[in-house]
């Protein structure tokens, strides 16, 4: 299968790439790892009539903690980050990106190109809801911070203006004593997650939580959040009923799609099973666990 | 789309050689072998990143080279199922797979392999659960991936030896 034809351009900095951009119009698409784009274009899903190739664009591909912060370039692989140290202190980061797809698609597909590319079962938007991430974008006219919740507007569609591209993700280094879990429900590696979820939360002594973020993936067309669902837990003691509540709180404000992935019902039971499962390593986590995470297929 | 289809100048280095053409910017990765270069070890299986049967090594990653333009692995080096074997020898790989019955049609095999050198290359000793696990993107409709999985572990024993 062939995608429609188009030019192709490798800017060699981040200014041309995006002036590139601006030049060239909406018909125009940035080009970094592929591994959503491709099969979209292989589809013929979209015709863009410009790839700009911004893969090899120099100084975008770390993931490092500095001064109290996570620095993650937009260009960081999945593999890039899940061999990172930073798995080892934020575990939630290495059950998403050792468990997304496989080998190789973990080698080529980047954490910017999964948060623009928006694709409403993608597991790093959902996941960065948790960490209360901010995704930081160039345009023509200089940088924004974009919080993560605010970032993705519908399913496929970023506030990303047309001549503008993520750079980085960053968040605050978790404080002690706080632990997560990120798990997605596949048919298959490769496929995406018919479900998942991600709970991140910070305990103080007698499993009292202290700061909870709850998000759930692939249950409409933007990760759900719900801070009723979180208001129910910070504060409180966390026993088995509190979290089933709290699963009960959050599902009842996704909206799961019915398709060949399964019906809406058996998604929201799926997605109520994998919160409460996610809560708990999260709780163990933090208690000092170290528990090796990923996705769960069978 | 501009009146006349842009072409470009791509170089990869494939087992070892050098190749140059002119390509449209959408050929795939694993057309410009099979097609411009003639290397047809690399199969197209389900053509949507699922398979992994085009799964070769990139920069010394594995990839799925149905799910990459050529264009993107301009000046890269490239390792196929041909670049194997040496000098009438079969890698460890390759013997494993045969003399652990690791395949029957053979379809996915290439694939298999180059999923199971890039395995290697990072965990020499990896358990059944790693094997698994480094081999989720790789498809086999026959074995039902018993042989394979043995496979890799006798040549991983082999290779930690040799």
């Amino acid at each position: 299968m062939y995608p429609a034809p188009f030019n192709y351009h490798r800017p060699g900095s981040l200014d041309e790439a995006v002036g590139l951009l601006a030049e060239l119009g909406d018909t125009a698409k940035p080009l970094a790892g592929g591994q959503s784009l491709i099969p979209i274009l292989k589809l013929r899903m979209d015709e863009p009539s410009d790839l700009v190739d911004i893969a090899r664009l120099p100084g975008l591909h770390f993931a490092r903690s500095e001064g109290g912060a996570i620095r993650i370039g937009a260009l960081a692989t999945h593999a890039n980050i899940g061999r990172s140290p930073l798995v080892e202190d934020i575990p939630i980061l290495g059950d998403c990106a050792n468990g997304i797809a496989d080998a190789q698609v973990r080698a080529r597909g980047t954490i910017g190109g999964s948060v623009s590319s928006a694709d409403p079962s993608a597991d790093w938007p959902t996941l960065l809801c948790t960490l209360d991430a901010e995704i930081v974008c160039r345009g023509s006219n200089g940088s924004r911070n974009v919080p993560m919740r605010d970032f993705i507007r519908d399913s496929y569609t970023t506030v990303l203006g047309q001549a503008e591209l993520v750079t980085e993700i960053r968040f605050k280094v978790p404080p002690a004593n706080s632990g997560g879990a990120y798990i997605g429900y596949k048919k298959s590696a490769p496929a995406y997650p018919t479900a998942s979820a991600g709970v991140q939360l910070t305990l103080a002594d007698g499993n009292v939580c202290q700061q909870v973020r709850l998000a759930l993936g692939a249950s409409g067309p933007r990760p759900v959040t719900s801070e009723e669902a979180e208001n129910l837990l910070r504060g409180k003691t966390l026993t088995q009923a509190l979290l089933e509540q709290a699963a009960e709180a959050i599902v009842e404000v996704s909206d799961p799609p019915s398709d060949s992935r399964g019906t809406a019902g058996f998604k929201r039971a799926i997605l109520h099973s994998l919160f409460v499962k996610a809560a708990h390593r999260a709780m163990e986590r933090a208690g000092g666990s170290r528990i090796v995470g990923r996705h769960e297929y069978v | 789309m501009s009146e006349a289809t842009q072409k470009v100048a791509v170089e990869i280095t494939i087992n070892g050689t050098c190749y140059r053409r002119t390509v449209e910017p959408r050929m795939l990765l694993v057309e410009f072998i099979r097609e411009e270069v003639g290397l047809t070890g690399t199969h197209i299986g389900c053509d949507t990143s699922y398979c992994g049967a085009c799964t070769l090594i990139l920069d010394g990653s594995a990839v799925k080279s149905c799910t990459l333009f050529a264009v993107q692995a301009d000046g890269g080096e490239v390792i196929t199922v041909e670049g194997l074997e040496k000098d009438g020898q079969l890698h460890p790989l390759q013997q494993a797979f045969s003399s652990e019955h690791g395949l029957q049609c053979g379809y996915c095999t290439p694939g298999m392999l180059m999923s199971s050198l890039a395995l290697l290359a990072e965990q020499p000793d990896p358990s059944e659960k790693d094997i698994r696990k480094g081999l989720s993107g790789n498809l086999c409709r026959c074995t039902g991936y018993q042989n394979i999985i043995k496979a890799v572990k006798t040549a991983a024993q082999d290779l930690r030896e040799a």
